[in-house]
């Protein structure tokens, strides 16, 4: 099934984030991952939904948000060119010897280390999904201690100069 | 400065609500502490489910707001069903709960439930009342809400001290929700596009759903079906919205609907459908439904449009606007063969029911009908019931027929035709009850005896939950599990412990009598039909069956 990234701007109040994920239960909508953050406007949030599904149910999803009061506006992003950021805190065990090796894959993945102790390192890394995936299986041979991902955010790209 | 009691009521009275119905409890004294001197009319029911639900009746039977109010905690959670009925069928009523002190709550402080929380799916919208300055803002939010757009129940929660804290007298603004622009117009292009259709159409079929109530649009539904001359169904919920002794009715579709609406349907090249969602009741088998039609659907909520079915013509819009958009755009067509067949579906397959010495539930509405002069408003319970009154009571006008059709649930009928008759002091209304609902809220005898509110109910009284019956009978191999009553009481007896009176009928014979006494009687009725317990409703088409497979032992 086709993945979605439903971006949504919510009036920023109590309860408007279990009116959505409400929706989504009630309804037996999977969510892959949703994303919360303030806008430009404090009173305004932005809430980016990761689903798959078939069209019929993506244009539900779509109607359904729409319906809710606190819902703004809703807009299905993967529609059209959209840029998207996954960001991803990954604590690598780092085994006595090896740990020039690990950097050398956060150096070619353009991660950054945040944290480092004698046993491993808190790598951050974002990116679109698949660099996140891929870098996470690059790791996996260390040892993976810890994954923290936000999921992704994304946003329509502008628009073409002619 | 005001209490947050008295600018809840003072708001209340600003958006037009006349009658409120509730039970006071700890949270909400401060707030029936202030309709005590009240211009505020309140009836105090015995349940708050019935609160609910006679505030859902007075607003079908009304077209306006209904209201309701109960405390926190069981009182909130006993609203639940009525609050669902009512977001189900898209009618307005605002539910006011009391909520324990702002500092309790989280901290399961007694008679606290999380109300916003457990109706966040079945209200349009709910709000927690901070501050008692907002109490004014939210209640016109609130009933705009309520009453624009698909309609449907809103629930406000005040915490008991924001009910007595001490503030400015407020006065709203006007009501600006971002997020909520409902469309009322229809797209003229995609109108314009209906209108070719329906003028193309060789066999069309008109659907109307209780849409077209819900937006007064009972004239134009009538106005338009003759401009275009397109022979009528309507669903359960439609029932009313066009007069069902008017040629072009095929009266109601659907699991037990007319054969003639159901065949007309299945055989249609165009099905126009107006404010209706293609339940499951109506569709029966989904893949086959309707399926050489071409299917138009107008319908003011865009997620209903393309919900159930795929969908030709959409037009997002109000029912009576667009109605007043297409009918000037439509072509009057003779459409000869179509109706000839109509015609011979209606001739060869009428409804019926087979007399014998029993009283016949069919044959007391029918009864019924003639003693009332198919004027009075109906309310049903769920079941049986329900549907015998849908098919034999014939109705005429909008809003005559009040029923739970999208949740079903037993028990309403009784505190809908509370409210339905102070909603219309003059009508003549009656609550047509299986014996099974009439006892889920029979505590409101004590409600109409207290305020002599003349509500005629008539028990269909077979001993059997029986639908559920009749179900095993077709269904379930004539395993009759837990659907017989047995123990139920005397009826008539019952309602004379409430100082109601009560009327017993066991013999066809005295069917006609019993009604014409009940009407003339000026003051609450029970009337106790000891119905033949065999009765099936027919016809029925089985559970995912195509619709124009009905059965019909009749």
């Amino acid at each position: 099934m086709k993945k979605h990234v439903i971006s949504a701007l919510v009036s920023n109040q109590v309860g408007v984030l279990s009116h959505v994920s409400g929706l989504f239960a009630a309804r037996g909508y999977n969510i892959d991952s949703m994303n919360v953050g303030e806008t430009e406007d404090p009173g305004i949030s932005r809430m980016t939904i990761v689903l798959r599904g078939d069209d019929q149910i993506i244009e539900q999803v779509v109607k359904h948000l729409r319906k809710l009061i606190n819902v703004l506006q809703v807009k299905d992003l993967s529609a059209a060119p959209y840029v998207e950021r996954d960001l991803m805190l990954i604590k690598v065990a780092t085994p006595p010897g090896r740990r020039g090796e690990v950097i050398d894959l956060v150096e070619i993945f353009r991660g950054k280390v945040v944290d480092i102790s004698t046993r491993d390192m808190v790598i951050e890394l974002s990116g679109p999904e698949a660099k996140i995936e891929a870098f996470i299986s690059v790791c996996r041979p260390y040892g993976i201690k810890d994954v923290v991902r936000s999921g992704p955010i994304a946003a329509p790209r502008g628009a073409k100069d002619e | 400065m005001k209490t947050g009691a008295q600018l809840l009521i003072d708001s209340l009275q600003a958006i037009g609500i006349e009658v409120l119905f509730g039970i006071p409890g700890g949270v909400v004294i401060p707030i029936f502490d202030v309709l005590y001197d009240a211009d505020l009319k309140s009836v105090l029911m015995r349940h708050e489910q019935a609160a609910a639900h006679a505030a859902d009746g007075y607003a079908r039977a009304s077209g306006k707001l209904g209201c309701c109010l109960a405390t926190s905690g069981p009182g909130a959670t006993n609203l639940v069903t009525g609050i669902a009925t009512a977001n189900f069928d898209s009618v307005p009523i605002l539910a006011i709960t009391g909520q324990v002190r702002r500092d309790l709550i989280g901290n399961d402080a007694f008679q606290e439930a999380d109300i916003t929380g457990i109706t966040r799916g079945i209200t349009k919208h709910n709000y927690l009342v901070r501050n008692a300055e907002d109490i004014p803002r939210i209640i016109r939010e609130a009933a705009y809400v309520a009453t624009t757009g698909r309609q449907g129940p809103v629930l406000v929660d005040i915490p008991v001290d924001v009910s007595t804290s001490q503030v400015e007298d407020v006065v709203p603004g006007e009501v600006k929700i971002p997020g909520y622009q409902p469309t009322i117009e229809g797209n003229q292009r995609q109108i314009e596009r209906a209108a070719e259709a329906i003028n193309a159409a060789e066999r069309p079929v008109f659907y109307v759903g209780g849409g077209a109530i819900a937006s007064n649009a009972a004239a134009e539904v009538k106005a338009f079906a003759e401009a275009a001359h397109l022979p009528v169904t309507t669903t359960l919920m439609g029932l009313g919205a066009f007069p069902e002794d008017h040629p072009q009715a095929l009266r109601m579709l659907g699991m037990h609907g007319t054969p003639v609406a159901n065949y007309a349907v299945m055989s249609s090249d165009l099905l126009i459908a107006l404010g209706a969602r293609f339940d499951d009741r109506i569709t029966g088998k989904i893949t086959e439904f309707a399926e050489h039609a071409k299917i138009i659907h107008i319908d003011i909520d865009p997620a209903s449009i393309g919900k159930s079915v795929p969908v030709d013509l959409p037009v997002v819009g109000d029912a009576k606007q667009v109605l007043n958009e297409l009918t000037p755009l439509v072509e009057y067509r003779e459409r000869k063969e179509w109706f000839d067949q109509i015609a011979h579906w209606a001739e060869n397959h009428k409804l019926s029911y087979q007399k014998n010495d029993k009283v016949k539930p069919q044959y007391v509405i029918e009864q019924l009908r003639e003693v009332t002069n198919g004027d009075a408003i109906i309310c049903t319970e769920v079941g049986q019931n329900q549907m015998w009154a849908a098919q034999w009571y014939g109705f005429k006008r909008p809003r005559q027929f009040i029923s739970s059709g999208g949740l079903g649930t037993m028990g309403y009928g009784f505190p809908a035709a509370i409210g339905a008759q102070l909603a219309c002091p003059d009508a003549t209304v009656v609550d047509i009850a299986g014996d099974g609902s009439i006892q889920m809220n029979i505590q409101e005898l004590a409600t109409v005896a207290r305020d002599n509110i003349p509500v005629k109910i008539a028990i269909m009284n077979n001993g059997f939950l029986g639908m559920v019956r009749q179900w095993q009978e077709h269904f379930y191999n004539r395993r009759y599990s837990h659907s017989s009553l047995n123990g139920n009481p005397d009826f008539a007896r019952l309602a004379e412990a409430y100082g109601v009176l009560g009327i017993t009928v066991d013999q066809p014979d005295q069917v006609r009598d019993a009604l014409e006494k009940a009407m003339e009687t000026d003051g609450p009725v029970v009337l106790d039909f000891h119905v033949d317990p065999n009765e099936n409703v027919f016809p029925i088409v089985p559970p995912g069956e195509r619709i124009d497979r009905m059965i019909d032992l009749a």
